[in-house]
């Protein structure tokens, strides 16, 4: 069989050599920290817009007012540097070097994975501390605050599912364009706007955009019927879905 | 050695191969041949367990594909020229390939030596002619330094430096031993290169043999005579017990004659001669003639019989009753 960690460091060549993949990822970063800190100067000076009636400020919230676009950055992140290969008619010389196709999509999602993880947890804590510093003494948070250090850790756990999750769902279309086509949609549209429809607001909940950001949350904003920890494990039960579906395309269809 | 075991491949209701059943000699050059659609690439595809057969098998060495640890270095090939991503160079497209074979990085500098793409090492495939793309392909294949090459149609699109670079290529790993596999569709340029002949046609095989074996049954030769005394030509080669055919445009061939004999006895007989040329049948028509059945666009799915050219007028009953003919 193919040795695992020979697959991972090929997997990590295959990212770093390209320019789209290294920039998506490298976007995650600068979109979440520069609108992060684009905001918080915003809300030094205009508190009042930033507090709903009976509701602190949410300092934490506001320095991550980026995430919702980085999480698109990352989404990209993960479509291109599966879906690259099916463009270029590069899958069948991947398979043909690995055939053990379970070997090679557990290595790749290992090394997409471990990257992303990392770039979620600097993006996150490099937007947090920015954002805080432009909010300035008064209106700042810690993270040693109530559920400050968990909304951190866990934005950067949630923005790692979602990169992985659009990597289930591309190698299962097979198409990097109609993988992104299905997810940004999705993410932009889609959900935010179903989740205030009435009727199936309490079914949107539990979809992975929406159940896995409960966790970026320091202040419970709604009647939730799951907790911050549960709503992040919804989000990793979808992801597991999408890399197994991929898995079984991967292991079934001719490449 | 690889070895086919009534290999099938269905799309739909489309047979692609059709109960292939061949072995692949080690140590020399195999021609794969036939037309196009013939299920050259779906094989191929199959033998490294891209396109999984319908039924049948394909081993190597007694074993499966998906079996083998690092595939690279018992089974190099080459099925597309451009399957790399446009925007990684040509180094890194290696890089990639030779780490996950645990093949030595330094490797990856010798082949693109081997084929002539040192210079263009740091170059983004994207800008990448056919012919590199050719060469960044076979130096993917020739990376783990494997005993068994595979090209599927490697010559197409190339130009005639490239073709005889190809050409060179794999007569220089045959001789060194190694297996070499490669389909065509061109019978000329596989007698050049191949040493063994595999034909299919219409997913089918149709032929397993030696070139030399093929070249000996195909490759008619005959003598053509033209005279203006046919009764006296015939007469003498009849005298010499030699039998002719009638040839085009009142010629006459001897099969398998010698044209220094038949020239002296013309002479002796005091026939004038206006032509006296050594025929040969040309490999490729051996080889249009064992597929015309077989190509793809050639008829129907039915096979039918091929129906004798209407005579003269016989569609006339029905223009007389206004159909269409």
């Amino acid at each position: 069989m193919a040795a695992f960690p020979a697959v991972a460091q090929s997997e990590w060549t295959k990212i770093r050599s390209v320019r789209s993949t290294v920039w998506s990822l490298v976007s995650v970063f600068l979109i979440t920290v520069a609108l992060g800190l684009a905001i918080s100067l915003v809300a030094r000076n205009n508190v009042s817009d930033f507090t709903e009636d009976g509701r602190p400020f949410d300092a934490t919230a506001v320095s991550f007012i980026g995430v919702g676009f980085g999480r698109l950055a990352i989404v990209v992140f993960g479509v291109l540097a599966v879906g690259n290969e099916y463009s270029s008619g590069m899958i069948r010389v991947s398979l043909a070097a690995v055939p053990q196709r379970g070997t090679l999509l557990a290595a790749k999602t290992a090394v997409l994975g471990a990257l992303a993880l990392a770039a979620s947890l600097v993006t996150v804590f490099v937007a947090f501390f920015i954002g805080q510093a432009a909010l300035g003494g008064g209106l700042s948070t810690t993270l040693g605050s109530e559920n400050v250090l968990r909304a951190v850790f866990g934005t950067a756990l949630y923005l790692t599912l979602l990169c992985l999750l659009s990597a289930g769902v591309t190698v299962m279309v097979r198409h990097q364009i109609l993988a992104l086509a299905i997810l940004v949609p999705f993410i932009l549209l889609v959900s935010p706007i179903l989740s205030i429809v009435p009727v199936v607001k309490n079914v949107v909940r539990y979809f992975p955009d929406q159940a896995g950001s409960a966790i970026t949350q320091v202040f419970p904003t709604d009647d939730l019927p799951y907790g911050p920890w549960a709503g992040l494990l919804i989000c990793a039960a979808w992801t597991v879905a999408a890399l197994l579906g991929g898995y079984l395309v991967l292991k079934k269809r001719d490449a | 050695m690889i070895e086919l075991h009534h290999l099938t491949k269905r799309y739909g209701d489309k047979l692609a191969v059709d109960d292939l059943s061949f072995r692949i000699p080690e140590g020399v050059v195999t021609g794969f041949l036939g037309p196009n659609g013939a299920g050259k690439s779906t094989t191929m595809r199959m033998i490294l367990d891209l396109d999984r057969p319908t039924s049948g098998e394909v081993t190597i060495g007694g074993r499966h594909y998906s079996g083998i640890q690092d595939p690279l270095r018992r089974i190099g090939a080459l099925l597309e020229a451009k399957a790399v991503h446009p925007g990684r160079t040509a180094y890194d497209h290696l890089l990639w390939l030779a780490q996950s074979n645990r093949v030595p990085r330094a490797r990856v500098d010798e082949v693109l030596d081997l084929v002539g793409l040192t210079a263009v090492a740091r170059k983004r495939a994207r800008g990448f002619s056919l012919g590199m793309g050719q060469r960044l392909g076979i130096a993917s294949a020739l990376l783990a330094d494997p005993q068994t090459l595979m090209f599927d149609e490697p010559v197409n699109g190339l130009d005639p430096e490239g073709i005889l670079w190809i050409r060179n290529l794999m007569k220089r790993l045959a001789a060194e031993g190694r297996t070499v596999f490669v389909s065509s569709h061109l019978m000329s340029e596989m007698a050049l290169t191949a040493d063994h002949l595999v034909v299919i046609g219409r997913g089918r095989l149709l032929a397993d043999l030696p070139m030399a074996e093929f070249i000996k049954r195909n490759s008619r030769s005959s003598v053509r005579l033209r005279t203006p005394h046919q009764e006296q030509l015939l007469h003498a080669l009849h005298g010499a017990g030699l039998t002719a055919e009638a040839g085009p445009d009142g010629s006459w061939e001897v099969v398998d004659g010698d044209p220094v004999v038949l020239g002296d006895l013309a002479a002796a007989h005091g026939v004038t001669l206006h032509e006296l040329s050594p025929q040969q049948a040309s490999l490729e028509e051996a080889f249009m003639q064992m597929t015309a059945s077989s190509v793809e666009y050639h008829m129907g799915a039915g096979a039918a019989p091929e129906q004798p050219p209407p005579a003269w007028g016989a569609d006339w009953d029905g223009r007389k009753s206004g159909k269409e003919s």
